[in-house]
């Protein structure tokens, strides 16, 4: 389903060039869930943005079902991330200004993919159904967090990218959060690539990859 | 009721009216078609006296001095001018001194080609010498526009005459010559307009030889031939029920000429009038009933239906012709507006005239 | 399109949780808008005014044919033109007294009347047979009707006992102006056959040439696109439309720091929107819509709220304007489309001015955020050092503009480009006295203080500027209409010599009057005054006959004069000039001056200079004798009495029983003093409305800025209050750190609003009106305006200060809570 062959990037960093990614593969399986990890500054972020279509690679090719992701234009990678991935990051980057309701039919009303009853489903599994009406800045860590996966699950996407979604919860919070995102991710198929620096947290994905020196090993 | 419904030759009382127009749309028209209370009426068996009759007669209320040419240039193309002063009295009495005095002038100056029709007009108020007709020496003017008589003026033929206008894109001057008096219209010069009385005095002089220069877009050329003047004055001359007119002047062979007009009522009758004029000089009315007037062709302007060409029988006369325009747009666009354009016809004569359209 | 209305929706969501924010941007663009078409509205109705007045019947607008000297002439050169195809029209002018008032008397020729000439009044074709025909029509503004207290219809006489014919009203008509057949109007200024000029109509051929037919009897005038009226109102309206720009630039501040704000806290949305799926094109595209929709909506309450200003102020306006230069101005104010379409026009183009560099910092904005922490401290140091060098050119073009700077605009120019100037090179200013603050402190908490103002300073600097320049102008215009009316004052009692001031209708009745006087024992002295008006060097000049009195000796003020002046007066070959029409001519004591008159060339030496405030005409005074000599048809209707103070309202009131005189006819002068007052007074109500208004939005910008400045304040000040700073404590600092850089910027503007001071007394005003004051300082009066700007400051700082003190410690934690 997601298939990533000799991806390369590199940044200029005061004037010379560093590589981040030097020659990526990696490959995903339709409801396939896969850890990520790596030190810091090994490019799991940048490899993850690549996905999302939020940065250009330099090389190499990402495929996300037949779409050639490293082919599209900023309009294309716009409408991939809409449609087809969810994405949830460590600072939840919720909109402090909609409620918890609409920040999560928020990406599926744009993607004009809203679907009343999943969202409720959602809304149910996620245990938000009493904060709805709630402004991001009332919940804590763990209740944003799972706002910001029931947004990116709304438009029942092919594939969840979730960038140290835990890395901001204590632990017993990070464990529930990611439990019920791979419920969620099972009902819905999708593929699941995680980013994270625990290696506690990654031993309950199906499959665990290290980035390091650029590569996947 | 529209300015243009109304003829000018039995109309052009509107002077005032035109000239006013000219800035609110046709609006305050001086009631022409009611009374003609306080001005000189039009009886029967008038003498007329020049020249003092070719000047003006200010206690009629309309009057005019009405001029139209059949030319040719030098490479023998045909074409046409106008040239007319109007006088209408806007209350009757004495006449004011200065810019007291109640006559209004407007003068239209027109020339048509078969490819184009220029026109222009102008206003005067009396009084101050703007505009005016003196009959002896004969003059008629306003601004720059004359008809001027000299020493050598015939005051029987009103001949010989220079005549003058221009407007912003053409301007002619001519002379004018005759060896034939005046012609009077009409019975003895009454022209009668209606069964109820309404009439003016009106006398012509058909015979004018012309020579001269016209000039269209300041190219100036030389041209000849022959010139009917209309003089008609009154002061209550169509009745309310008479929408227009349909009136020709024609040039016919051996120095005969033809006027005949055609009123129509709103009613949807009409009524024919005319005299023939030999060429000695004696008018005969012409009136019967089988005489006819048919138009033949329309011609559309301005969103009006205009019959430009015309079959004219006179049985009696022997006179079977089919008339065409020299040019079928020649639309005096002025304020007040109407057809007036040189002529041809064909038939038992040849020759040309002059037509004007009015109340369409 | 229902994505975008999604994007907008988020967009919007933003203004609902910061309500104020959006207060602050929609009354910014509603300030900005309202002043500058509220004064749009009234130079627009002015200008229509004018436009009227120009056009009557072929005023100036225009071309043409005037006999040399000036003189009626005879019509039978219309007539001669005519013939020779000139289509010309004839207009005969002059004056007739009506129920006391003087009035213009413009006859016209309908029939030949140009009908191009601007949007002058038209005439039906009814209205043009009852025009003409017996008894006419007398044509006059709804205004003239009701000055007069005449119903329309009447007939009544001028004071020769002639008869108009019957009022009637044509509502485009300028007011004071009876319009009548030429005919009526040669009979009832008894110059038969005579006209005044001929209006150039459309030609309809070739006319001859002008010599060729006039020889050199009339001279061609070709149509001015600018009145006398005009060049002089102009420097009113330039006023107007400078403190509408004020308004409109201290508007599009307050904008900017609004949408600055709000499109930096808005950053992190647009980004999740863009990680989200929303494209860059869509995003941007929504913004600027947005923009240009709150634009639209604030646009139109402005237009609103100017309109209302403009009514307010129109009244003010129209005295003002005919107190200065007698232009009638309606006032009811009318407005065309245009005005609309411009006024929501400004208010777009304003709005994205002012968000331009937050639109293209969004348009520009990658997706993905870049962690730089904010260099502050060297942006701003980098920002003031480049502002500071605009300042400086700013100022060095002011330099050449004072120094080479010819014309009014130029004089206005020094004036903007030293606001300009001044309000770039403020921060920096403050950010020296801050700085020096700063390195004298004592103390952590001053040491804070100082630092922390500085810090502070980009944020409130537009904000302060605006004040600066608000109070610059109301130290300049104040300073300037004191020394004016000081001025004004001490020579108006110069000027009014006599004690009792007499207007007869006629000569007649004036020599009626003087044989009355000579029997009444209380009269000290007779003295007669007369006007005459002719051109120099084409201009409209004023002839003034002065009285030989030892009263005129001793009080008329006398600028500049050759010696014993008053002497030299008496033989008629010597004259004062006033001093607009000596700077206009360029003429001194010691010169000559070419006067037109009937009799021919009159020549005068000139012997003194006189101030003539207030007086739009340049003014000649010449012995009374000699101009009556020289312009017989002088009116001598004016007389001034020399009257025992106790003794003068038996006389007044003898005199109007006697000669039945209305109030207008006779005064004392005690009465035209205080009318003279009131009109000055009245002259710059205007001046002052909008002063106030100006101040007024700049205390908004103030307090919008502070208010936005306030939440961004809170991470500064929650450390400083977790140290153990009381709230109120930290409230007070606030607000003394707000109220110091508002006094500082205070006391920077006297000394900028002096210079704008001397700028409007010496530069405009001597290039507008043609008079220069003395300069005098008001200290009283400055240091009410400080009072004035920390008041306006410290109401402003107020609510947000209030706000901090009543914060509750949750709040403040917050800050540490979400820090991230």
């Amino acid at each position: 389903m997601l298939s990533i062959k000799n991806l390369s990037k590199s940044f200029s960093s005061a004037g010379e060039p560093v590589s981040v990614l030097r020659g990526v593969d990696l490959d995903l399986r339709a409801g396939e869930r896969v850890a990520l990890t790596g030190e810091s500054g090994s490019g799991k972020s940048t490899l993850l943005h690549l996905i999302a279509g939020l940065d250009a690679a330099d090389s190499g090719s990402i495929r996300l079902e037949e779409t050639e992701v490293t082919a599209l234009s900023d309009a294309g990678r716009a409408s991939l991330r809409r449609n087809r991935i969810g994405l949830v990051f460590q600072q939840f980057n919720l909109i402090p200004s909609l409620s918890v309701e609409d920040n999560l039919a928020f990406q599926a009303r744009i993607a004009g993919r809203h679907d009343a009853a999943w969202s409720k489903e959602l809304i149910e599994r996620l245990g938000l159904g009493s904060l709805l009406r709630r402004y991001p800045e009332q919940l804590s860590g763990g209740q944003q967090q799972r706002v910001a996966i029931g947004r990116a699950l709304a438009t029942k996407p092919s594939l969840l990218l979730a960038d140290e979604p835990t890395g901001n919860l204590d632990e017993a919070t990070a464990d529930d959060v990611l439990a019920l995102t791979r419920d969620l991710v099972a009902r819905t198929g999708c593929g699941f690539l995680m980013v994270t620096h625990s290696l506690h947290l990654a031993a309950k994905l199906d499959r665990h990859v290290t980035l390091h020196a650029g590569r996947i090993t | 009721m529209s300015a243009e419904r109304i003829s000018r030759r039995t109309f052009a009382g509107g002077i005032a009216a035109f000239a006013f127009a000219r800035r609110a749309g046709a609006q305050g028209y001086a009631g022409l078609g009611d009374t003609a209370d306080g001005f000189a009426p039009v009886t029967p068996g008038k003498v007329f006296a020049f020249p003092g009759d070719h000047g003006p007669h200010p206690e009629f209320r309309i009057e005019w001095w009405y001029l139209t040419a059949n030319l040719t240039d030098a490479s023998g193309a045909a074409c046409g001018l106008q040239w007319t002063l109007f006088r209408q009295a806007t209350q009757p009495g004495p006449q004011g001194e200065g810019w007291a005095n109640q006559q209004v002038w407007m003068g239209h100056a027109a020339v048509t080609r078969t490819d184009t029709h220029r026109f222009s007009e102008l206003f005067a108020r009396g009084g101050v010498g703007q505009a005016g007709v003196e009959a002896k020496p004969f003059i008629a003017w306003i601004d720059d526009w004359e008809m001027r008589g000299s020493e050598r003026t015939d005051d029987r033929t009103l001949a010989p005459l220079t005549l003058r206008a221009s407007g912003i894109d053409f301007s002619y001057a001519l002379t004018l010559e005759a060896n034939r008096p005046v012609v009077l219209q009409g019975d003895a010069g009454y022209s009668r307009k209606s069964e109820r009385g309404q009439a003016s005095y009106y006398y012509s002089q058909p015979f004018f030889r012309v020579r001269g220069t016209l000039s269209i877009d300041d190219k100036p050329v030389n041209v000849s031939g022959q010139a009917w003047m209309d003089r008609e004055w009154s002061s209550q001359p169509l009745s309310p029920d008479q929408s227009g007119w349909d009136w020709f002047s024609l040039h016919l062979p051996d120095d005969e000429k033809l006027m005949l007009y055609r009123l129509r009522q709103k009613d949807g009758r009409e009524n024919l009038f005319g005299n023939w004029i030999t060429p000695d000089g004696r008018s005969v009315e012409i009136a019967a009933p089988a005489n006819s007037l048919t138009p033949l062709a329309m011609t559309e302007i301005d969103g009006r239906k205009l019959p430009t060409s015309w079959r004219v029988s006179l049985p009696g006369h022997g006179l079977a012709i089919e008339t065409a325009p020299l040019n079928p747009r020649s639309w005096m666009g002025t304020g007040f507006s109407y057809w007036e354009g040189p002529i041809s016809f064909t038939g038992t004569h040849n020759g040309v005239g002059y037509l004007e359209l009015t109340g369409y | 399109m229902r994505r975008a209305l999604w994007v907008l929706a988020v967009l919007l969501s933003h203004w609902r949780r910061h309500k104020m924010q959006f207060a602050t941007l929609l009354i910014g663009l509603i300030a900005a808008t309202a002043l500058w078409s509220g004064v749009q509205a009234i130079n627009q109705q002015a200008r229509n005014a004018y436009d009227r007045a120009a056009a009557t019947f072929g005023g100036v607008r225009t071309a043409m044919l005037v006999a040399p000297n000036a003189a009626t002439f005879s019509q039978d050169l219309f007539v001669k033109l005519r013939r020779a195809g000139w289509p010309v029209s004839p207009v005969l002018e002059g004056r007739v007294q009506l129920n006391g008032h003087s009035m213009r008397l413009l006859g016209i020729e309908p029939v030949t009347l140009p009908a191009d000439v601007g949007n002058a009044p038209r005439l039906g074709a009814a209205d043009l047979t009852r025009f003409v025909a017996p008894p006419g029509q007398t044509l006059v503004a709804q205004e003239t009707l009701i000055d007069l207290q005449e119903a329309e219809g009447t007939a009544p006489p001028i004071s020769s006992g002639a008869k108009l014919p019957p009022l009637h009203v044509l509502p485009q008509l300028v007011p004071d102006v009876l319009v009548v057949d030429i005919g009526v109007a040669q009979r009832l200024l008894n110059k038969p056959g005579q006209v005044s000029r001929l209006l150039i109509g459309k030609p309809n051929g070739r006319p001859a040439p002008l010599q060729s037919v006039v020889g050199d009897q009339l001279q061609r005038v070709e149509p001015t696109a600018e009145t006398e009226l005009e060049r002089l109102t102009d420097s009113f309206h330039l006023n107007l439309t400078a403190f509408g720009l004020l308004s409109f630039f201290v508007g599009l501040f307050i904008v900017n720091s609004a949408v600055g704000l709000a499109f930096e806290q808005r950053l992190p949305m647009l980004r999740t929107l863009r990680a989200c799926g929303a494209s860059a094109r869509m995003v941007n595209t929504v913004l600027v819509v947005e923009l240009v929709v709150l634009a639209l909506i604030a646009g139109l309450i402005g237009l609103v709220c100017g309109y209302f200003i403009a009514a307010a102020l129109l009244p003010d306006v129209a005295a003002s304007l005919r107190g200065l230069y007698g232009a009638q101005i309606p006032g009811q104010l009318t407005l065309h489309a245009e005005w609309w379409f411009a006024g929501i026009g400004i208010s777009v183009a304003g709005a994205v001015v002012a968000a331009a560099t937050s639109l293209i910092k969004a348009i520009r904005m990658p997706v993905l955020a870049t962690a730089q922490p904010r260099a502050w401290q060297q942006a701003q140091h980098r920002w003031l050092i480049l502002q500071s060098a605009a300042a400086c050119a700013v100022f060095a073009v002011a330099l050449f503009l004072l120094r080479y700077g010819e014309s009014l605009i130029a004089g206005f120019g020094v004036l903007a480009a030293l606001m300009l100037g001044a309000a770039l090179i403020l921060p920096a200013f403050l950010e020296i006295i801050l700085l020096a603050g700063q390195r004298r402190a004592r103390g952590p908490v001053a040491l804070w203080f100082w630092a922390d103002s500085r810090q502070q300073l980009s944020g409130l600097s537009l904000a302060l500027m605006a004040l600066l320049l608000a109070l610059a102008v109301n130290v300049g215009v104040s300073t300037m209409v004191e020394t004016f009316s000081r001025t004004f004052i001490g020579w108006l009692n110069g000027r009014l010599a006599a004690d009792v001031y007499i207007s007869a209708s006629d000569n007649a009745q004036a020599i009626a009057i003087r044989n009355w006087l000579k029997d009444r024992g209380e009269v000290q002295a007779i003295l007669s005054g007369g006007r005459a008006e002719t051109q120099v060097q084409g201009q409209p000049v004023e002839l003034f006959g002065l009285p030989d009195h030892a009263l005129y000796r001793e009080l008329w003020p006398l600028l500049e004069a050759a010696p014993r002046p008053w002497t030299r007066l008496v033989p008629g070959n010597a004259a004062f000039i006033s001093e607009q029409l000596s700077r206009r001519l360029n003429v001194g004591v010691g010169d000559v001056v070419e006067v037109p008159a009937p009799g021919g060339p009159w020549e005068l030496d000139i012997v003194g200079i006189y101030a003539d405030y207030g007086n739009p005409k340049g003014q000649l005074a010449v012995n009374v004798a000699a101009l009556i000599r020289q312009f017989p048809q002088t009116p001598q209707t004016r007389i001034g009495l020399i009257v025992p103070r106790e003794k003068i309202p038996g006389l007044i009131a003898a005199l109007q029983k006697q000669f039945s005189l209305d109030e207008r006819s006779v005064a004392d002068q005690a009465t035209v003093k205080a009318e003279s007052i009131r009109i000055f007074n009245r002259t710059f109500a205007v001046t002052s409305a909008l002063n106030a208004f100006t101040l007024g939005v700049a205390g908004i910008a103030l307090l919008t800025s502070l208010l936005t400045l306030a939440n961004s304040r809170l991470p500064q000040l929650a450390p400083l209050w977790a140290i153990g700073i009381t709230r109120p404590r930290l409230a007070a600092i606030e607000l003394t750190k707000t109220l110091s850089v508002s006094l500082f910027t205070a006391l920077l503007a006297l000394p900028l609003g002096l210079v704008v001071a001397w700028c409007l007394i010496a530069i405009v005003n001597v290039k507008a009106f043609g008079w220069r004051l003395p300069f005098h300082v008001f200290p009283l009066q400055l240091i009410e305006l400080v009072a004035v700007a920390l008041l306006a400051a410290l109401l402003a700082a107020l609510l947000p200060v209030a706000r901090l003190a009543r914060m509750q410690p949750t709040d403040l934690v917050k800050v540490f809570a979400n820090e991230r």
